[in-house]
């Protein structure tokens, strides 16, 4: 059971090192936006579920977290893309409108 | 021994994200990165009660959780509404 957690562990830090390299490398906002959010919700899940394997009474407050950040995580990621749409940031010239 | 690695990674991102929070061009890119270093900060307080062997860590992130969602909302609204901002 240690096992499974700290495989779960290594799991969401990697992601959470790739929201990182995403927030930093990528050239627009809403591209950041995509990227950082994205992958650091599912690394904060899988560290969060790790946790809770390694000492497994502490299960229900780590999914009480997993269950909160599933739901307020893209809230923000949308309510960020609107105010930045709202401002008139524009996108990278590359991006095709529909 | 394993722990390193956790701690090398999770603060490699933390780090990435407060360096685009310092030279990031704009307002918005800001904005996303420290929302991005927030939920990378709350894993943080998670790791911590991994490595103390402490329960009491995992109420602070909650709590931690709830400030930052709160955070980046106002922030937004505030931006949106005023644009001169």
């Amino acid at each position: 059971m240690h096992t499974a957690g700290q495989i779960f562990i290594l799991i969401g830090t990697f992601f959470m090192f790739l929201g990182g390299l995403g927030v930093f490398r990528m050239p627009d906002v809403y591209n950041k936006l995509q990227a950082g959010t994205k992958a650091t919700t599912l690394g904060f899940m899988s560290i969060a579920l790790g946790v809770g394997l390694s000492q497994p009474q502490w299960l229900v407050k780590t999914l009480v977290l997993i269950a909160f950040i599933s739901f307020t995580n893209p809230v923000s990621s949308s309510v960020l893309a609107r105010a930045a749409m709202k401002r008139g940031i524009p996108a990278r010239k590359v991006t095709k409108n529909d | 021994m394993i722990t390193y690695i956790f701690w090398l990674l999770i603060a490699a991102g933390l780090i990435l994200s407060i360096i685009r929070i310092i030279l990031g061009p704009g307002k918005e890119d800001r904005v996303a990165a420290l929302d991005t270093a927030n939920v990378i900060g709350t894993g943080i307080i998670l790791l911590l009660a991994f490595q103390f062997q402490s329960p009491l860590y995992l109420d602070v992130a909650l709590v931690y959780a709830v400030l930052g969602f709160m955070e980046t909302v106002v922030i937004a609204r505030i931006m949106e509404n005023n644009k001169e901002l």
